[in-house]
């Protein structure tokens, strides 16, 4: 324990401690813990003759992979604007008007977190395999079960960031504002509150997309042809080319993860935590 | 969408009315909710109490949960959590606090900090293939190795990646980063000026760290381990695409679902709520950890 | 041989020089203030002896013991934060004793200390709380407690008080006061308030910009600054543009008008001075014989309180004196735009000259 608690000044006394040492080595393990598989999988995607012919399978000639990644890109986008449209209001109106609900809205938007995805699948399709409501039997239904479930695995990052950026804004008096100038509750949401999260939202919307798009245990169970179960059996069945698409999907994360740095910057960020898988 | 296009605005909440027109803006989230999370996993609940033929009350279901394949299932889940949440808060500290207090350069922190966002959330099927495609049987690091005559996959290593190890081996890609990504801004929360008032009390930096700053961070600590506990016991794609023969009750409880063999709803209910309720133990104990730090860090 | 001597003390940052020549020697006992705005070296300073910050150059002792680079925690200094600094997962009791049991004290010896403290301290039943439970006055008062707990040579407070309310600040001021005189621990305590240093030291060393302007009483500070910066930060002060007319008579005008100082200054007939004036030293009307008179126009009067504060521009558009009038219901207040002598006495005024500041004040009495 040396080490810690050394601050730098009493490190300038002491001369090169051991403290410096043991942060490089935690560092380095840290970096080749998260780029050793990256690297692996690379490399070995890049193994199928010639080079980078596992990717012109999949991307190119794979229909499935452009099929698939459309329908998950369309189901994320969905889920993005359901679940904007019910949290906003909500949160706005939590705030504004009913600070007594919040008890009830906060739980509500914390269960996905005591609920993983495979539970929330189960009793999803046990409340709808049969009358009155029964959309396990076609294709539209599966597709709203679907968006349904993500849009519930939103609830907790995008209520949290979205209340928080209210917070920052200070909703009331800006309400009030709008209202003298004789604004309604439509143009109020639309021209002064939703501008002001946009970063919230953004970030929101990102972190949504990244989660969607990869998805496996909800979508595979209710049979969809999404991205997800297909990777998982493109992994069964191929050998180079999920490498290839494990790539692309990383590359997908990297990029949506990276946006949220990126709108985030300079301002102290609640941690987006999205649950397990 | 507005929540009430009949409320004029400003009008102030009618006190006093239990069900006020102030509630009618809420009703789209809360049918929403209904209708997708909270009456499905109601009918979840209600069914682990019935009999799955004739419907009448009966904790049968219940008392399933203790045969020797699902008690095993919990037992290899809990383990697989408890030991993934505990090395990696252990790492994921020790990382951050490399990156905070460790005097490395300033960049490596936005660097790690932009890491730990990603990884934390690379989770599902593509985390499962790389690492298959690392160290599993035909893995790069396998071969790698092998040209150093090391061989993983030897009997005398008994390694496989598509064990119980191999599943923590891989968990643990997302659940030190989010140690990180929690223990962080905790770190960069130690005010100077505490160590200052240890130190000119005569405290030195190690007893700064054992009596001040640990215990500070203790709840926080606690509750990021159980959280990880949380988001290593929920997970059933990592786990399920890279060892399926693995018995965790996520892939018992997706065996259920898919209608195996041994196809018995009562049990799956009873399974997915055997989850639920240690899940929300979890959860509880995070929420009442942080509920103390931040008590603390308010005054 | 004084208490606690810092001999030349100079800090650099990089390039940026934030303490320079700093010389002071505190006898036991004494209470010592560092005054000056912020940024101007005198928290670096404090910092210094604590430990915090090693100096660039020069010797701290403190018991005739060098302890310019020795660590903070083998100092026996006690200091006071800002931000109280209190651990958030102590007990009060715990906070206090925390330097007793670094210092391996026996159970029974750190509970009864701690309780003679927060008799000190007047908490005497807030042992058990924790600093959330305390307000922001409850909380100092627990720092303070916690400073003197492991019986420090020395007691260092920053601006202990500046994060509370104004009248909580009043009070705790007088009871750190009154607790400091009965401990009689040779304190430093670090403020940009005026009022507090003035009405709590022995001395005050006030500061600008790293270097120390003046140190002196509270009195010798107030009523003969050596500088023209020391005159404007403490207290309200006009500080009239003059000219010499005649130094062997205190000749001098302002605003063309003529006027007399009593207490000698520097300069040649021609020459730029500064008066400074006190406000509490100007009064309305012609005064007693052979006071010093200008005329003006009355610009603001404004309501204090137990003064009443107006402002006299002097001339056409000429400097402004600002004047307290003590409040009191007979008192007919001038009309704004209204023509007016104010007077002050001979001895009144100091004048200063900006380029080159008087050297010593004890030289300024002995001429006064």
């Amino acid at each position: 324990m040396e080490a810690v608690g050394s601050s730098a000044r009493a490190r300038s006394r002491r001369g090169i401690s051991g403290g410096r040492i043991g942060a490089w080595i935690v560092f380095i393990a840290g970096v080749l813990y998260f780029f050793l598989p990256l690297v692996a999988t690379l490399l070995f995607s890049l193994r199928l003759q010639p080079t980078g012919q596992a990717y012109v399978n999949v991307l190119v000639d794979d229909d499935r992979f452009t099929s698939t990644l459309i329908y998950s890109g369309l189901v994320g986008i969905a889920t993005i604007v359901l679940s904007v449209l019910l949290i906003v209001p909500t949160a706005y109106w939590v705030r504004l008007r009913l600070p007594r609900a919040r008890p009830y809205v906060e739980f509500i938007t914390l269960l996905p977190f005591v609920i993983p995805p495979i539970i929330l699948v189960f009793a999803l399709l046990r409340g709808f395999s049969g009358p009155p409501f029964h959309l396990t039997g076609s294709h539209d239904g599966l597709n709203v079960l679907v968006t349904a479930a993500y849009v519930v695995l939103s609830f907790p990052y995008m209520y949290r960031a979205v209340d928080s950026g209210l917070r920052a804004i200070d909703v009331r008096t800006m309400t009030e504002a709008a209202q003298s100038m004789g604004a309604g509750w439509g143009r109020i949401l639309w021209s002064v509150i939703l501008p002001n999260l946009r970063v919230a939202l953004i970030s929101g919307a990102f972190l949504t997309l990244a989660i969607v798009i990869g998805e496996y245990t909800i979508a595979s169970l209710l049979g969809r042809p999404a991205f997800g179960p297909y990777l998982g059996q493109l992994g069964r069945d191929k050998a180079y080319e999920p490498a290839a698409v494990t790539i692309v999907s990383f590359g997908v994360t990297w990029l949506a993860m990276g946006m949220i740095a990126f709108l985030g910057r300079g301002s102290r960020q609640s941690v987006q935590v999205a649950g397990a898988r | 969408m507005a929540p009430d296009a009949d409320i004029v605005p400003g009008a102030p909440a009618r006190p006093g009315r239990r069900f006020g027109a102030a509630w009618l803006g809420l009703v789209p989230f809360f049918v929403f909710s209904l209708a997708f999370l909270l009456i499905p996993v109601g009918l979840l609940l209600a069914g682990s109490f019935a009999d799955a033929k004739t419907g009448a009350p009966t904790l049968d279901n219940y008392a399933q949960l203790f045969q020797p394949q699902v008690v095993q299932a919990y037992l290899t889940s809990i383990e697989i959590s408890l030991v993934t949440a505990v090395v990696g808060g252990i790492f994921g500290f020790l990382l951050a606090y490399a990156v905070i207090l460790g005097g490395l350069p300033r960049f490596l922190r936005t660097l790690v900090m932009t890491f730990s966002g990603v990884a934390s959330n690379f989770a599902g099927v593509p985390l499962a293939l790389a690492f298959v495609f690392t160290m599993g049987f035909q893995g790069m690091v396998t071969k790698f190795l092998l040209n150093f005559g090391i061989d993983l996959y030897a009997k005398s290593t008994g390694f496989s990646l598509y064990t119980k190890l191999g599943i923590e081996m891989v968990y643990l890609y997302f659940q030190f980063p989010l140690m990180v990504l929690i223990m962080a801004p905790a770190l960069d929360g130690l005010k100077r000026e505490w160590r200052e008032a240890a130190e000119n009390m005569g405290a030195t930096p190690r007893e700064y760290w054992q009596r001040v700053a640990l215990p500070i961070l203790t709840p926080t600590l606690l509750g990021t381990i159980i959280l990880l506990f949380g988001n290593a016991f929920g997970a059933q794609a990592t786990a399920y695409n890279l060892a399926p023969l693995v018995p965790l009750v996520t892939t018992v409880i997706t065996a259920q679902i898919s209608g195996d063999v041994f196809h018995n709803p009562g049990l799956g209910y009873a399974l997915a709520m055997g989850m639920v309720v240690i899940m929300a133990i979890a959860i509880l104990v995070y929420y009442r950890l942080q509920k103390i730090s931040e008590r603390w860090l308010r005054a | 041989m004084s208490y606690l001597v810092l001999e030349n003390i100079r800090k650099e940052f990089g390039d940026a020089v934030a303490v320079e020549s700093f010389n002071l020697a505190a006898e036991q006992g004494e209470f010592v203030s560092f005054l000056g705005p912020s940024g101007c070296g005198k928290t670096t300073t404090l910092r210094m002896i604590a430990g915090f910050e090693k100096p660039t150059a020069g010797v701290i002792t403190i018991n005739g013991q060098d302890v310019t680079y020795v660590p903070p925690n083998r100092r026996n200094v006690g200091m006071v934060f800002q931000s109280y600094a209190l651990f958030p997962n102590m007990t009060v009791a715990d906070n206090i004793g925390f330097g007793l049991r670094v210092r391996k004290r026996s159970k029974d010896q750190i509970r009864k200390r701690v309780g003679e403290l927060l008799e000190i301290v007047n908490l005497p039943d807030k042992g058990s709380r924790y600093p959330y439970q305390l307000s922001g006055g409850q909380q100092q008062r627990v720092a303070l407690a916690r400073a003197l707990a492991f019986e420090p040579q020395v007691l260092l407070l920053d601006e202990p008080l500046s994060a509370l309310d104004a009248k909580i600040r009043v009070a705790l001021r007088h009871e750190i006061r009154a607790i400091q005189r009965q401990l009689g621990i040779t304190t430093v305590y670090v403020t940009h308030d005026q009022e507090e240093a003035l009405s709590l030291s022995d001395r005050v060393v006030v500061m600008s910009e790293g270097r120390m302007e003046q140190v002196g009483t509270p009195f010798e500070i107030y009523n003969f600054p050596s500088t023209a910066f020391v005159a404007s930060f403490v207290g309200t002060l006009n500080l009239l543009p003059g000219v010499v007319s005649d130094v062997t008579t205190g000749g001098l005008t302002i605003s063309g008008q003529q006027v007399r100082v009593a207490r000698g200054f520097e300069g040649r007939a021609g020459g730029n001075v500064s008066v400074a004036l006190r406000p509490e030293m100007v009064s309305l009307g012609a005064g007693p014989e052979g006071s010093n008179r200008l005329s003006g126009k009355v610009s603001d009067v404004s309501f204090l309180g137990s003064i009443v504060r107006i402002r006299v521009t002097l001339g056409e558009s000429g400097p402004t004196v600002v004047l307290d009038e003590f409040n009191e219901p007979t008192l007919t207040l001038p009309q704004l735009g209204e023509t007016v002598t104010v007077n002050f006495p001979q001895d009144g005024p100091l004048v200063l000259d900006a380029k080159a500041p008087v050297e010593s004040v004890e030289a300024l009495i002995a001429e006064a």
